[in-house]
C-alpha cells in the first residue's frame, strides 16, 4: 500500500465526528481513484483495446435486437427502440458496476486465499469499503458514456423528452439496480471465506446479469419471472429505470418493489460479510 | 502414439478434480439459454397469426438453442488458450521442445479430455433442461443427416482448437492476448450462431457470413441437424469447413514455427 494512502488512513481517531469520517472516507477513495488510474495509464494500449471489446459486444447485443424486430413488431408490450433503450441502460449500469466494483468483488476471494486481506483488516478504514471500492477502472467510465448515447438515441426514436424528475429517478433507480449487484455479488464473493475458490460462482452470478436486458414482459408467467423477481431481482434491475424514461410503468409500485429488494439484498449481503468476516482465520503468513 | 494415449489418460483424471466447477459453469450457462428461449417465445406468441417466424417454428426454435448448448459444451475452448500463452509466458514449452512430443498434438489431447469431462458433468443439468422441453425437441431426419452431424461435429473441435491454438500463440510477441481473443470471441459468438440462427439474417449477408470460419464453428453441425441444409449444399459447406480446418492447422503450424524462433525460454 502507497504511504500516502496509510497517511489518509491513518489520521482518523475514535472521537471523530460523522462528517470528519465522511470527509476521510472522501480522501481515502480519491487516493485510491489516484492510483488506480496511473496504474491503468501504464498500459494505454491495453486500455483502448478493452474499449474496442465491450463496444463491440454492446454492440453484438443491439444487433440481436435488431434482428429480431427484423421478424416481429413486439415482444409482448415492448417496440424495437423501447427494448433498445433497455439494453442501453442494462449496459450504463452494468458498466458503472465494471468501473467501481467488478474487479473489487472478484479479487475478494483471491485476498482470502493469500491472507492480504490481513493488512486491510488492520488499516483504520472500514473493511468492506476499502476491499470493494480498491480498485477503480476508467475504462467502465467511457463505456458508459456509450450507453448514455444509446439512451439518448432511443428516446429520440420513440419521440419522447423525458422530465428533469424523470432523469432524476432513473439516476436513483439505476442506482438501486447498480446495489443489487453490488450485494449479490459481494455476498457470493463472501462465500471465499469458506470454499477459498468463490471466482467460479462470481462470474456465474456475472453470467447472469444478461437476463436483466430482456423486457420483463416477455415473462409474462411463471417460475422464471417469480425467482427473477423476488429472489434474484434481475429482471428490475434494469427494466424499472428503463420503463421509467420510456413511461411504460405499469404502477409506481415496481420503483417501490426495485428499492424495496435493493434494500434486502443489501442487508441480507452484509450479514453474510459479517459472518464470514468473523469465520475468517488468514492464511499462513 | 501410445504416449498420446497416456497423456489423454492423465489429462482425464486431472480434469475430473475439476467436475464441480465444470458443472456450476454448465449450470450458470443454461440460465441465460434457457432466458434467449423464453424471449422467443414471446415473439411467437406476439405473433399469433404467424405459424413461422423467420422461417422456424417454435419447436425448431428451441431445439436450435438446445443443440447450441449440446456443440458448444462439446467443441468449445475453454480454458485452453490462457493456459498455452501462460505455457508461453513462463517458458514452460522449454520441456517439449527437448522431448520427443509434438506440443500440437499434446495440447489436442489435453482438449478432447477436457471436452470429455465437460460434456459429461453439463449431460446432467443439458438431458434435464432437454428433458423438460422434449416437446419441442427434434431428432436428425435420417442416418445421412447422423453421420453428416458427427462428421461436421468434429470439425468444428478440430477449428475451434485449432483458431484458439493460433490465436494463444501471438503470446510468443505480446504479454497479453485476452483483448484479442475476446474480441475475436465477439465475432465468432455473433458469426457462429450463438446468438441467433444465421439463417434468419438477411440472405446477402448470411451467404457471405457461409465464407468465413465463424459458422463453422457452431453453427453448421447444428444447421445440418435440424435439416436446414441438405444435399448439395451441405457436401459444399461440409467441403468449406474441411478446407478451414487444413487452412488453420496450417497456419497454426506455420505461427509456431516463427514463434520458436522468437522465443527467449523466460524464466525456463
Amino acid at each position: 500500500m502507497k504511504p500516502e494512502l496509510t497517511m489518509a488512513v491513518r489520521t482518523g481517531g475514535d472521537a471523530e465526528t460523522l462528517a470528519a469520517r465522511a470527509r476521510r472516507l472522501v480522501r481515502v477513495y480519491a487516493l485510491l481513484l489516484r492510483n488506480s488510474i496511473i496504474r491503468e495509464m501504464n498500459f494505454k494500449v491495453n486500455f483502448l483495446l478493452w474499449l474496442v471489446v465491450e463496444l463491440l459486444w454492446f454492440a453484438l447485443q443491439l444487433v440481436f435486437v435488431a434482428v429480431i424486430y427484423e421478424h416481429t413488431d413486439r415482444i409482448a408490450t415492448w417496440s424495437k427502440y423501447e427494448v433498445v433503450l433497455l439494453v442501453g441502460t442494462h449496459h450504463f449500469i452494468q458498466q458503472i458496476f465494471n468501473a467501481f466494483l467488478l474487479n473489487n468483488c472478484v479479487q475478494l476471494s483471491e485476498l482470502v486465499r493469500t491472507g492480504k486481506l490481513d493488512f486491510l483488516l488492520l488499516l483504520p478504514v472500514n473493511t468492506r469499503f476499502l476491499v470493494s471500492v480498491k480498485q477503480f477502472d476508467p475504462g467502465g467510465l467511457v463505456n458508459a458514456g456509450t450507453a448514455v448515447a444509446v439512451i439518448v438515441y432511443a428516446l429520440r426514436q420513440l419521440g419522447l423528452w423525458p422530465t428533469p424528475a424523470q432523469i432524476v429517478g432513473f439516476l436513483l433507480l439505476c442506482l438501486a439496480g447498480l446495489l443489487v449487484h453490488y450485494a449479490v455479488m459481494f455476498g457470493l464473493a463472501s462465500i471465499s471465506f469458506w470454499t477459498v475458490r468463490a471466482e467460479g460462482i462470481v462470474w456465474g452470478y456475472y453470467n447472469l446479469f444478461n437476463i436483466a436486458r430482456l423486457p420483463d414482459a416477455a415473462f409474462r408467467r411463471g417460475w422464471f419471472k417469480l425467482v427473477f423477481t423476488y429472489a434474484l431481482p434481475l429482471l428490475l434491475v434494469a427494466n424499472v429505470p428503463a420503463k421509467v424514461l420510456a413511461q411504460k410503468l405499469g404502477s409506481p409500485w415496481e420503483m417501490l418493489l426495485l428499492v424495496v429488494m435493493a434494500a434486502a439484498c443489501h442487508a441480507i449481503s452484509a450479514w453474510v460479510w459479517r459472518v464470514s468476516v468473523r469465520h475468517y482465520t488468514s492464511a499462513s503468513s | 502414439m501410445r504416449k498420446y494415449l497416456h497423456v489423454i489418460r492423465v489429462a482425464l483424471q486431472n480434469t475430473l478434480v475439476y467436475r464441480v466447477n465444470f458443472l456450476c459453469r454448465a449450470v450458470f450457462a443454461l440460465v441465460p439459454m434457457l432466458a434467449t428461449i423464453l424471449l422467443w417465445r414471446a415473439v411467437f406468441a406476439s405473433n399469433p397469426d404467424q405459424e413461422q417466424v423467420a422461417g422456424y417454428t417454435l419447436g425448431a426454435m428451441t431445439s436450435y438453442y438446445l443443440l447450441i448448448l449440446v456443440v458448444d459444451a462439446l467443441t468449445a475452448v475453454t480454458e485452453d488458450d490462457w493456459q498455452i500463452a501462460a505455457d508461453i509466458r513462463e517458458g514452460r514449452i522449454s520441456q517439449f521442445l527437448l522431448k520427443p512430443i509434438d506440443y500440437l498434438t499434446y495440447r489436442l489431447c489435453l482438449f478432447v479430455a477436457g471436452r470429455l469431462v465437460y460434456t459429461a458433468t453439463a449431460a446432467v443439468p443439458a438431458v434435464g433442461f432437454i428433458l423438460l422441453l422434449r416437446e419441442h425437441f427434434v431428432w436428425p431426419a435420417d442416418g445421412l443427416t447422423w453421420a453428416a452431424f458427427g462428421l461436421s461435429l468434429v470439425m468444428t473441435g478440430l477449428l475451434q482448437f485449432l483458431i484458439s491454438y493460433t490465436m494463444a500463440l501471438l503470446a510468443f510477441w505480446l504479454l497479453e492476448i485476452s483483448t484479442f481473443v475476446f474480441i475475436l470471441f465477439a465475432f465468432e459468438y455473433l458469426a457462429g450462431g450463438h446468438l441467433f440462427p444465421i439463417d434468419i439474417l438477411p440472405p446477402a449477408i448470411a451467404g457471405a457470413l457461409y465464407w468465413t470460419p465463424f459458422p463453422y464453428q457452431l453453427y453448421f453441425p447444428v444447421s445440418i441437424y435440424l435439416g436446414r441444409v441438405e444435399g448439395a449444399a451441405m457436401w459444399r459447406g461440409l467441403a468449406i469447413q474441411a478446407g478451414w480446418v487444413v487452412l488453420t492447422y496450417g497456419l497454426a503450424r506455420w505461427v509456431w514455427r516463427r514463434g520458436i524462433r522468437h522465443y527467449e525460454a523466460a524464466g525456463g
